[in-house]
């Protein structure tokens, strides 16, 4: 009996790991000759003499008592299945990590709290109220070199900002390189941003999803419906102002004749138009040259004043002046 | 130009370093799902499979148009969700005249579509339909017991496929370490003819047998079903070779507290808690210790200073 256990036992392929127990041997009756409670039986049967197999070798296997219960080390499992991610790649050295590996350099611990000589106290390494902080000198002592048009505060934070900007270039760098053999740290992403078009700083302004949908609410009243049947697109929102924004004013005002208010906003309007088009109200050259115009044409009547002989020519002469240009048409009729 | 993108919090940091490629993996989310038209049987079927790896899986009730997982194509929103959860096995269940009642399993590597299983669900008797003593009822995320049988699992190339995507289904989170006390539930499938399958979930009544290996019993809980064959998609062989490699280095664990000298050897730090004596209770308040008599006792010395001073005055 024993004997036929053990063989039984030796067809099985128990993968322990899994918990899984295979009988490859196994033949079932034609599926269709069966009937469905039999077949069910069959299987439940034989999954308990499956499972009896495992259990064999599970409850056999060295395990520790715990309060929740014996605890057990399983063997890792057989059955290879594959991956659900790729393996992590390892990171290429930074450029720093390269060179102090070829010149041996190796890191050491620093203390945290290091002596600051200007205060004569302990004060911690880095952050604020630092130890040794250069940004807090207040005065800087002038040499004989100095160039005096330079600002030595500007230039020390103009410094700082330097140093800092070619940290970044260089962290990116490595995180570039990193990315090209997919070794980026799990946190990091590296996005395109716009690329800059030569000869403008400032990279073109991206349009927020807001300020998007207020544009397209504006782009739907125009339509004869004003928007009113269109579709909604999606995102689309109500344009912000629509009417006018009109203000009535009391019928009757105060004192007589149109009130103060009214007057006020009227004449507040009146300025504005006048303020805004005084430039062209008052063509300061145009003025200018009427203004010799008239003078030379004055200059000239004063000398054939002088010398001219006839008092009667010099009448009519003076009224016509006078009066316009309707004397003299009147004269040639 | 590139700009540096981090992630905002440190929660999301977090998220984000649970997500990223492991050495060694522990175990694969299932993203369950349907297409635009599933039937009464698929709802169920789906919805107790769900049930049955709540501790890993997530659902999702929506129509889904554009998944057709065969069809080239039809995969691409199915590879955005599974990015999207983090999940690498979906199950997939959609209804037509052609394919009745058809459920769709597969599993993605590097969130990309690795395999398909496509079966028929015949004969689904959902958990409701049996009977049984609910203290055996297994408990939710135990590890199962996993029982194959049948020699078509070896011979037939379909159902082999479909052993291999099963386990990966069922198997749960690999463990180094059980509890025996956690074993109590167990899936039989059986090879009943060349393209079924007859899957069934049982719980387990341990028996008492006179020996240390206690006798099984299996008591069927269901749900149970016939997956009859219909298409499947074997992966590629250099994607399966990819796929299949492991690590020979295992992950380091980080050991605190602990530094190694050359003169003394390993030394580690051991952190005391503060013992708190302040704080204690005494066992026994003597009178000299009580509060009234030591006030008492500066009181009078109080009074001795001041009937001095006067006799000095």
């Amino acid at each position: 009996m024993a004997t036929e256990e053990e063989k039984k036992q030796l067809q099985f392929d128990v993968d322990l790991g899994n918990l899984m127990v295979f009988d490859p041997h196994h033949n079932f009756s034609s599926y269709d000759s069966t009937s469905r409670v039999e077949l069910v039986k069959e299987c439940l049967s034989k999954g308990t003499e499956l499972i009896q197999s495992i259990a064999d070798s599970l409850f056999s296997l060295p395990s520790t008592e715990d309060i929740d219960g014996p605890l057990l080390n399983l063997p890792p499992p057989i059955t290879k299945l594959p991956r659900q991610k790729h393996l992590p790649v390892p990171k290429p050295p930074t450029k720093w990590e390269a060179f102090s590996q070829k010149k041996g350099i190796q890191n050491r611990k620093k203390d945290k709290v290091v002596y600051d000589e200007q205060s004569g106290t302990w004060k911690r390494r880095f952050g604020y109220d630092r130890a040794n902080d250069e940004e807090a000198i207040p005065i800087i002592e002038a040499k004989l070199t100095d160039d005096p048009t330079e600002d030595p505060f500007a230039k020390r934070r103009d410094d700082k900002k330097k140093r800092v900007e070619k940290n970044e270039r260089n962290q990116l760098q490595n995180l570039k390189e990193a990315a090209k053999f997919g070794a980026l740290p799990s946190h990091i992403q590296l996005a395109a941003t716009a690329l800059p078009i030569t000869g403008t700083q400032a990279a073109p302004k991206k349009f927020t999803k807001d300020e998007l949908g207020n544009v397209a609410g504006m782009a739907a009243t125009a339509t004869a419906s004003g928007g009113k049947f269109d579709r909604k697109l999606p995102g689309e929102k109500a344009p912000q102002h629509k009417g006018k924004y009109r203000k009535f004013l009391p019928v009757v005002g105060q004192g007589t004749g149109i009130g103060s208010l009214e007057k006020e906003q009227t004449e507040k309007v009146l300025n504005k138009i006048m303020s805004k088009n005084s430039h062209d109200i008052l063509n300061v050259s145009k003025a200018v040259t009427m203004h010799n115009v008239k003078r030379e044409k004055k200059r000239k009547y004063d000398n054939k004043r002088n010398n001219s002989i006839t008092d009667g020519k010099l009448k009519t002469q003076k009224k016509s002046f006078k009066k316009g240009d309707n004397k003299k048409g009147k004269e040639t009729k | 130009m590139l700009e540096i993108k981090t992630a905002k919090t440190r929660r999301g940091k977090r998220e984000l370093e649970k997500r990223a490629p492991k050495l060694v993996e522990s175990g694969k989310k299932t993203l369950i799902l349907h297409g635009t038209k599933t039937s009464g049987v698929l709802n169920a079927v789906l919805t107790q499979i769900y049930q049955l790896k709540k501790e890993s899986a997530v659902k999702y009730s929506r129509k889904n148009e554009n998944i057709k997982p065969f069809e080239s194509g039809g995969e691409t929103s199915l590879e955005f969700f599974s990015l999207k959860t983090d999940c690498s096995i979906f199950v997939y269940g959609s209804h037509s005249k052609k394919r009745p009642d058809n459920l769709v399993i597969g599993r993605t590597y590097d969130h990309h579509i690795y395999d398909l299983v496509e079966v028929g669900v015949e004969n689904f008797k959902p958990m409701e339909s049996f009977t049984y003593d609910k203290k055996i009822a297994p408990k939710e995320g135990s590890k199962p017991l996993i029982a194959f049988i049948g020699e078509g699992f070896e011979n037939v190339e379909e159902l082999k496929h479909l052993k291999e995507v099963l386990l990966d289904l069922l198997r749960g989170e690999v463990v180094e370490n059980l509890n025996l006390a956690g074993v109590d539930r167990a899936y039989v499938c059986s090879a009943v003819s060349p393209n079924r399958v007859f899957f069934t979930h049982c719980a387990l009544r341990l028996k008492k047998s006179g020996t240390i290996v206690p006798r099984m019993e299996l008591v069927e809980i269901g749900p149970s079903m016939d997956l009859v064959i219909r298409r499947h998609r074997l992966p590629n062989d250099g994607l399966r070779k990819e796929a299949m490699k492991i690590s020979r280095e295992k992950p380091k664990k980080k050991e605190k507290n602990v530094k190694k000298d050359v003169l003394q050897g390993k030394i580690g730090n051991i952190y005391v808690p503060d013992q708190k004596i302040g704080e204690m209770a005494l066992p026994n308040k003597s009178k000299g210790v009580k509060r009234e008599r030591r006030e008492a006792k500066r009181k009078n010395q109080g009074d001795e200073h001041s009937k001095r001073r006067k006799e000095d005055a």
